[in-house]
């Protein structure tokens, strides 16, 4: 490493720069611009690459993989079409703030801008979408392009960093050695907070009556569990997670007041509605936690810590911004809270407490336990209860992922992992793989519904090859059930176009790709179901459970409307 | 209201359709944008000239300095500047609007750099009002074409980017 003098071809220190970046495991699907890399993969054994069937299931699996490790996840694929095929999964990551590093074939320098068979301008496509991206032009830049994307990809806020090789590129020799270190002289990410304002929140904090803590996805990128743990338990205040923010405090814990957001719990939106202080930590103010913005925290002095100065005062003004890696800040809140002369006063804040657990005894997520069709929220409960709270659970997007969020309690970051921001549906099973790839004892949980668990069907059988035991629980409502229930809500019950007629067989079709199946349609099999599932250790099972069509996520705030103005039910309205 | 903002970026292939891009994608105005590398050969120097509200330029200036490739932002506008755009217009010069044409332009300060039988090319610098009042002076119909630079701006004194 580093002061080496070999001469090496292109695709050689690629494959040379991803070992000496520590680089275990590469998502890929190979194509005419990457067979020098291709064929030097096929020479060495240290980085085990993962053969896809689509590469769009590269990017998620890679993605799955980052979020459940915090390492960056790492794909390799093809020009033209190889690369536009993960611009869904690199978005997917972009709005998630994932760290993915993708690496992309490209025509060889000569052929660019000729519209060579399999070109796609790949910088172009995907630059909305990364948090930078390269194209190396000259083999003598590889080395130090991968070191500089790796660096991007992991600090500050994280994201998708593309980096486009041309095919000569990888043929080409050079001198080869791996920068230890980055200096980018553009790109200088913020870690500490100022302290003056850390003071300044800190003086704010204590002054509340009915404070509030609001944390999100940053708690978890930025490993601030810890500190966020201590911080809320010092000072005895009411939390609530974002969806990204699930698990970076213990659902189990009872300042734990729920999520927050459109089906949120009533308790933590009321108590956003309601509070006087309002500490953001590593959240985006997203319009499905806001609500109506003219609407949103009324009475409330708002802190926010983020990273991201243009995270802050982006739709929410704000009144003491902290930009800074949550962990640092929430280390030196926490010691000068603990210094500081007065002290948390519980005696002050037990009206607050007392309102809040009056809007708890409403029990927002109340369903019908005893029916005897399956009701989805039984399966993610049940599920819950067998795992201990202990599975990683990936979902893909609309009701269930919805059920997943409200109804299994997550204790640990990095155990939830879902597309919150794009919204991807086709995401729960490359991404369950990526990180059943990196946890291989874990038990790995994708809570699907069939619309979208077609959408990335193919990798079950990059399962199979891989031995990935994934367990598939299929909430089967025969509906694209968030799109049904809005045209409930919203378009009189007219369902455009949101039903699935003719849905494949899922017994004949998981046999078909070699895995283990199996149909539930009675709530009395449920329970029985999940516990054979999970003993199959070495298996991977997809659980069809055929659920109710007409179930509806609640509560709910409709679009438009303020926090305080939930609809639990239809036969439980508020006044 | 109006702001100048004014950047450092590194000079890459693709430095400027990233803050092209981010103003098409987050619904930003751009009214003028000019860009050219400085005296360090690696880096360019952009003006960029904006209008929005405090919040909207507040979000601009951020996006702007989370890029990359930018290294620095600064908003003139904040503070004492200057501000100046070349122009360069041809146009119709003949019979008694030719000598016409030649007054107008030692008035505004112009150079006449091209001319033929029947028309001038005029060069002229100043700010964009200036260019503006020149271009009004004229009798539409005589104008044949209009070339404009895109505000550059400078801090006054001392003060550097």
């Amino acid at each position: 490493m580093g002061k080496s003098k070999e001469i090496l071809r292109g695709a050689e220190i690629f494959i040379r720069s991803l070992k000496d970046e520590g680089v275990k495991h590469l998502f890929g699907y190979p194509g005419g611009a990457v067979l020098h890399i291709y064929d030097e993969l096929y020479k060495q054994t240290d980085i085990e690459h993962i053969l896809v069937r689509h590469e769009q299931g590269a990017a998620h699996a890679a993605d799955g993989y980052a979020r459940a490790t915090g390492k960056p996840g790492v794909v390799l694929v093809t020009s033209g079409p190889g690369v536009t095929n993960t611009v869904t999964g690199i978005a997917t990551a972009y709005m998630d703030s994932i760290p993915l590093v993708v690496f992309s074939g490209q025509v060889p320098t000569k052929l660019i801008g000729n519209d060579a068979f399999q070109e796609v301008d790949a910088v172009g496509i995907t630059r909305p979408c990364v948090k930078h991206n390269f194209l190396v032009k000259d083999v003598k830049e590889l080395a130090s392009t991968i070191k500089k994307a790796f660096y991007v990809a992991m600090s500050g806020r994280p994201g998708p960093v593309l980096v486009d090789i041309p095919k000569d590129v990888t043929a080409d020799s050079c001198e080869y050695e791996y920068p230890e270190t980055v200096d980018m002289r553009s790109y200088r990410p913020v870690v500490k907070g100022h302290p003056g304002q850390i003071r300044r929140a800190a003086e704010l904090i204590l002054s509340a009556n009915k404070p509030m803590i609001y944390s999100g996805g940053g708690v978890i990128l930025s490993e601030a569990s810890e500190e966020l743990i201590e911080f809320t338990r010092y000072l005895g205040y009411p939390i609530t997670n974002t969806l990204m923010g699930l698990g970076g405090y213990p659902a189990t814990d009872k300042q734990f007041i729920g999520m927050l957001g459109m089906h949120g719990t009533y308790e933590a939106n009321m108590a956003m509605h309601h509070c006087d202080v309002l500490i953001a930590i590593g959240a985006r103010f997203d319009d499905r936690v806001t609500g109506d913005l003219e609407k949103f925290c009324p009475y409330a002095k708002i802190i926010h810590i983020d990273v991201d100065p243009s995270s802050i005062s982006k739709n929410v003004p704000v009144d003491i911004p902290i930009v800074g890696d949550v962990k640092h800040v929430l280390k030196d809140l926490n010691a000068i809270l603990r210094d500081h002369k007065s002290k948390p006063d519980a005696a002050a804040i037990k009206p607050w407490w007392d309102q809040i657990k009056e809007w708890q005894g409403i029990d927002c997520l109340k369903y019908d336990r005893k029916s005897k069709i399956i009701k989805p929220q039984y399966v993610v409960e049940k599920l819950y209860e067998l795992t201990k709270g202990d599975a990683y659970v990936t979902s893909d997007v609309g009701q269930h992922q919805m059920w997943a969020a409200q109804f299994y309690k997550f204790d640990k970051p990095r155990r939830w992992i879902n597309s919150g921001g794009l919204g991807t549906m086709g995401f729960g099973l490359p991404a369950a793989m990526g990180v059943k790839k990196a946890f291989p004892d874990a038990i790995v949980a994708c809570i699907t519904g069939e619309a979208s668990l077609v959408m990335c069907i193919q990798e079950l059988s990059t399962c199979l090859q891989y031995g990935l035991p994934v367990k598939i629980i299929n909430l089967n409502n025969r509906y694209m059930g968030m799109v049904r229930q809005w045209q409930e809500f919203f378009y009189a019950g007219r369902y455009s176009h949101s039903y699935m007629d003719a849905l494949p067989d899922f017994v004949k079709l998981a046999e078909s790709f070699g895995h283990v199946v199996m149909l539930v349609d009675k709530t009395s099999d449920v329970e029985g179901a999940l516990k054979e599932a999970l003993a199959m250790k070495d298996k991977l099972v997809l659980m069809d459970f055929i659920t109710d069509q007409t179930e509806n996520v609640y509560p709910m705030i409709a679009s438009g409307k303020g926090q305080h103005e939930m609809h639990l039910s239809p036969e439980r309205e508020l006044a | 209201m109006r702001h100048i903002l004014s950047l450092l970026l590194e000079n890459e292939a693709g430095a400027l359709s990233r803050v092209s891009g981010l103003f098409s994608a987050r619904g930003f105005n751009i009214e003028s944008l000019t860009v050219a590398p400085t005296e360090d050969p690696t880096i360019s120097r952009m003006t960029l000239v904006t209008s929005g509200s405090d919040e909207i330029i507040e979000q601009i200036t951020k996006h702007l300095n989370k890029l990359v490739d930018v290294i620095k932002v600064i908003d003139l506008s904040e503070s004492k500047h200057i501000e100046r755009e070349l122009m360069l217009i041809k146009v119709h010069a003949k019979g008694t609007a030719r000598e016409e044409i030649k007054r107008l332009n030692d008035i505004f300060r112009g150079r006449i750099i091209d001319v033929t039988d029947s028309t001038y090319t005029v060069e002229m610098t100043g700010t964009g009002d200036k260019l503006d009042a020149f271009i009004g002076s004229l009798d539409e119909k005589e104008i044949l074409e209009v070339v404009r630079s895109g505000v550059s701006g400078i801090s006054r004194g001392e003060k550097a980017i």
